[in-house]
């Protein structure tokens, strides 16, 4: 390169110029998610400002490092490329966590660098070093938050809660506050690098202890939270480093956490700090237990080849798919069973409920990638009075967002969730392993009511099964 | 400085806001993974930061890691996005449903 173009490069002024096009670039992005046929270009569109905010970096601090920094980029896209490319559909919630936790991990190990550089903070401002400790403490929680959530998703840690029962909100709140204490103390000037790791130790005591608790069900409101927390840790980084492309994207993603967190919550109809503070866990399962056998009325089990019947028939059938459905693999069997439905001229809806899954829009991404059209899928509200007009609710894998002791039984931990009204369908079909109650230990009436029919299976060789009996009607 | 980031960082909260409230249910998955890719541009601090790390080995091996996790995010998180946008678009309606192609 010319002398000339290289002063032009390293001038920050244009290194500012390029991340505003960068930051730009993600917003206009961004905006393109609002419908499903922009969605990819805005994608796109992020990624390649994503791609002018790193070669812009890359070009105005060239001092040396670059057999490094290629390191980085290699491994990193070494592990990145293959992961994106292989993962299951419904694995997504486990790679979001993943994601979520390999940022978090980035931005504390940064802030940590900058402590070790500037040998404890010395003559750095004071707001830089609070921008900077609070993004050590936050992407600290949300690393180790985010792999126990992976763990757990993964089925590598029990799914159940793992709680100390009414000490846990006393012992995170120690944790917290133990953490901001030693923060204090480096801020303060001490230089101390050993306070330093004592406070991300803290930190990642802390992630552990919030999400061990946290059962499966409220693991859509935990991604969110830990996307949040990522998102806000990079903000933070942003300020203490004076660039603004970090400080824009990590708002970008704390407030995208953020929203979720609060849909999914105000899904539940639970407040945010009752999840974190253990969940459906204790009470919800002594109150199962209790209330087991509760309702005595009868289950009437049905074959395969009667709910083919009674499908064939149908003008409008409701699809309600849950976590079952994922677990299963049961997306593709159910897009043909609609299919084949559809072919006689039966009308086919998807309820989807909020925090069906594991994630936020989990069902929808399911069902997308077993080609069922998107404007079939409806959400909780817009369904509910449906079900009266259907012939047919099928639900699918989906246990407590039925479950109508939500709007009946005060008692009961779920009461006040808005659920899916599937009871006022003129026919309901459950397709369910056993009659164990679900993760949240409750038993659902839903099963004993007379108009509900259950065919006992896996979901998707139940499906298939229907599918078989279809053609023979 | 801290004036003019606090701005940047006040202001960028409402846009956020604002853009992402209007994203629909259906893409809520997409957007999660979406915005772990943006949250990778946090390899932008490792690379700003090993500029300075001095000789100090130790240093020099977690910004490394950093840079590693923050090329993952970016990478991989973009990559499933479009994976996964791509089975939105394919097929938006059945024929029957009149919109569409």
């Amino acid at each position: 390169m010319t002398p000339l173009a290289v002063s032009f490069i390293q001038d920050p002024n244009f290194l500012h110029v390029l991340y505003i096009v960068a930051f730009a670039l993600f917003i206009y992005g961004m905006s393109g998610l609002t419908g499903p046929r922009t969605a990819v270009r805005g994608n796109r569109i992020a990624a390649v400002g994503m791609a002018i905010a790193v070669i812009a970096t890359l070009l105005s601090h060239s001092e040396g490092n670059w057999a490094l920094i290629a390191i980085g980029i290699v491994l990193g896209t070494l592990v990145g490329v293959p992961a994106a490319r292989n993962v299951r559909m419904t694995a997504m919630p486990q790679m979001v966590a993943l994601f979520n936790g390999v940022g978090g991990g980035a931005v504390f190990l940064i802030a940590w660098a900058e402590f070790r550089n500037t040998h404890g903070y010395e003559h750095t401002a004071t707001y830089i070093v609070l921008f900077s400790l609070f993004a050590a403490i936050v992407g600290s929680i949300s690393f180790w938050g985010s792999n126990i959530a992976f763990g757990k998703l993964q089925e590598l840690l029990p799914g159940r809660p793992i709680t100390l029962g009414r000490s846990q909100q006393f012992v995170n709140g120690l944790l917290l506050t133990g953490a901001i204490a030693l923060a204090a103390a480096v801020a303060a000037g001490s230089h101390s690098q050993l306070e330093f790791i004592l406070m991300l130790v803290l930190a990642a005591i802390l992630g552990n202890a919030l999400v061990l608790p946290i059962g499966g069900a409220d693991m859509p409101v935990v991604i969110s939270m830990l996307n949040a927390f990522t998102g806000l840790s990079a903000a933070a980084t942003g300020v203490a480093l004076n660039n603004p492309a970090l400080i824009v994207a990590g708002m970008i993603v704390g407030a995208s956490g953020s929203i979720l967190t609060n849909l999914m919550a105000v899904a539940m109809n639970r407040s945010i700090p009752a999840i974190i503070a253990g969940g459906f866990g204790g009470t919800g399962v002594v109150a199962g237990a209790s209330g087991a056998g509760a309702y005595a009325g009868t289950v009437h089990s049905v074959s395969a080849a009667d709910v083919g019947i009674q499908l064939a028939y149908a003008r409008l059938v409701i699809v309600v798919p849950g976590y079952g459905m994922a677990v299963a693999q049961a997306q593709h069997a159910v897009a043909e069973l609609a299919k084949a439905l559809e072919a006689r001229g039966v009308e086919i809806r998807y309820a989807i409920h909020p925090v069906a899954g594991r994630m936020p829009g989990h069902m929808n991404v399911l069902l997308a990638e077993a080609d069922v059209p998107y404007d079939q899928l409806k959400d909780m509200d817009d369904i509910n009075p449906e079900f009266s007009r259907a012939d047919v609710a099928l639900v699918i894998g989906a246990n407590d967002v039925t479950n109508p002791a939500a709007k009946t039984n005060p008692a009961s931990p779920i009461y006040g969730m808005p659920i899916l009204d599937v009871e006022n369908a003129h026919q309901v079909v459950v397709i369910k392993r056993s009659m164990n109650p679900g993760f949240a230990g409750i038993e659902n009436e839903l099963y004993f009511k007379p108009n509900t029919a259950m065919l006992f299976g896996d979901a998707k060789s139940a499906v298939t099964d229907i599918t078989g009996e279809l053609a023979e009607v | 400085m801290l004036i003019t980031n606090l701005t940047i960082l006040v202001l960028a909260g409402f846009v956020g806001y604002a853009v992402i409230s209007k994203i629909p249910n259906t893409l809520h998955t997409p957007l999660m993974s979406g915005t772990n890719a943006i949250h990778g541009i946090v390899l932008l601090g490792g690379l700003l930061v090993i500029a300075f790390s001095g000789n100090s080995t130790f240093n020099k091996v977690i910004l490394v890691i950093a840079i590693t996790f923050g090329t993952i995010n970016i990478v991989g998180g973009f990559l499933v996005t479009d994976r996964m946008l791509e089975m939105f678009k394919r097929k938006p309606t059945r024929p029957k449903d009149g919109e569409g192609e």
